[in-house]
């Protein structure tokens, strides 16, 4: 089954790509300018989120360098022991609604460390692939169209991190142990 | 709110550093984190351009309508306030499949468009309006079929079976997504009654 979908997931964007390119000439539609066209929206979006990504990349970059992930670690380690929770979890859990970037960096670091196939290595793995950075997300979105008041997204983004955290620890330990 | 997130990261940085006497940590942290934004944001913009441009032929071609008229009940069901032939549509789904396929440097370019098109729809433009609240919930929270950079990680990493998260990662987004789905869809009918 995972194989299936690795193989599907490797070959459809060349398949994409020229299934859309033979559909469109068949349709006679004028592709290379249509390209073009498309390419410069595509441009003038990226131009504009600089301000967003720049703000919240400094923001996490602060927050992560500074050391903050170990001591709110060092604070929940007892209540993640005894709900049977590996506490080496935690920092990835905290990063993970900030920055994909960050999130990537401590899971690669938990995989590289206790090795890929261990416990720690699969809800690592589980917990990186599932959800997206939401605070990230909502920021660059939203600024991109100039949205300022993001209404319950917000609330929306952390109940879903959550759920997916707590579902992710539930199948690792119900599938591998 | 997201003022007060954004301050209180910054904050809780700063207090951490100043306490375990580093405070040079945070300037460096600061300015290369800004000088990797704009490098993102140019990368970015080449892959938005390739995306887009192709977007756009497949549009001109009639492709999108056609993956939109597809899905016409569930995109009504979960967007009722787009209308069915609406270019936010395309977008949306292209969106969407991207991300449950794993390919998120396609994700992003299709979802920037796609909040382009939904600000066309919103009436007041610095309010998100309830499509926007609802695709964004399905967009940090998303089915994934395919961890394809996590996989690579293990695979380099020397795993066994590099490829054995991806039951487990399926089953954490589906409840996830479905806990994404089901709190906009209570907090979009709280919201309004308060307005009411």
């Amino acid at each position: 089954m995972a194989g299936v979908i690795a193989e599907v997931s490797r070959w459809f964007v060349p398949l994409f790509i020229v299934f859309v390119l033979f559909y469109a000439c068949l349709k006679r539609v004028k592709v290379y300018e249509c390209f073009v066209s498309g390419a410069e929206e595509g441009f003038a979006i990226a131009v504009r989120i600089i301000p967003y990504l720049v703000a919240m990349m400094t923001a996490v970059s602060i927050f992560r360098n500074a050391g903050v992930l170990d001591i709110i670690a060092g604070l929940g380690e007892k209540a993640f022991q005894t709900l049977h929770i590996p506490p080496e979890i935690l920092p990835l859990a905290i990063m993970r609604p900030f920055s994909g970037g960050g999130a990537l960096g401590i899971a690669a670091e938990l995989i590289n460390s206790y090795g890929p196939d261990s416990l720690i290595g699969r809800l690592a793995s589980t917990m990186q692939g599932s959800t997206d950075t939401t605070f990230f997300v909502l920021a660059v979105y939203f600024g991109s169209v100039g949205v300022k008041r993001y209404r319950y997204s917000l609330a929306v983004g952390l109940i879903a991190d959550l759920s997916t955290f707590i579902a992710s620890i539930y199948i690792v330990n119900k599938i591998f142990v | 709110m997201i003022n007060i997130v954004w301050a209180a990261l910054i904050a809780a940085g700063i207090v951490a550093a100043s306490v375990s006497g580093k405070p040079e940590v945070i300037s460096q942290a600061a300015f290369s984190a800004a000088v990797s934004a704009v490098k993102y944001a140019l990368e970015l913009a080449g892959i938005m351009g390739f995306w887009l441009g192709l977007m756009k032929i497949a549009d001109e071609a009639g492709l999108v309508r056609l993956l939109a008229r597809l899905l016409k009940p569930l995109m009504r069901c979960l967007f009722p306030s787009v209308p069915a032939d609406h270019p936010a549509i395309g977008a949306v789904l292209l969106n969407l499949s991207a991300n449950i396929l794993g390919l998120g440097n396609a994700a992003t370019p299709f979802g920037l468009k796609a909040m382009r098109e939904l600000q066309n729809l919103n009436d007041g433009k610095e309010t998100a309006s309830e499509a926007m609240c609802t695709f964004l919930a399905l967009n940090t929270a998303c089915l994934t079929l395919m961890p394809t950079m996590i996989i690579g990680l293990r695979f380099s990493a020397g795993s066994a079976n590099p490829t054995e998260i991806v039951g487990t990662t399926l089953f954490a987004t589906a409840v996830g997504m479905s806990a994404a789905v089901i709190s906009d869809m209570l907090l979009r009918k709280t919201c309004r009654k308060g307005r009411g």
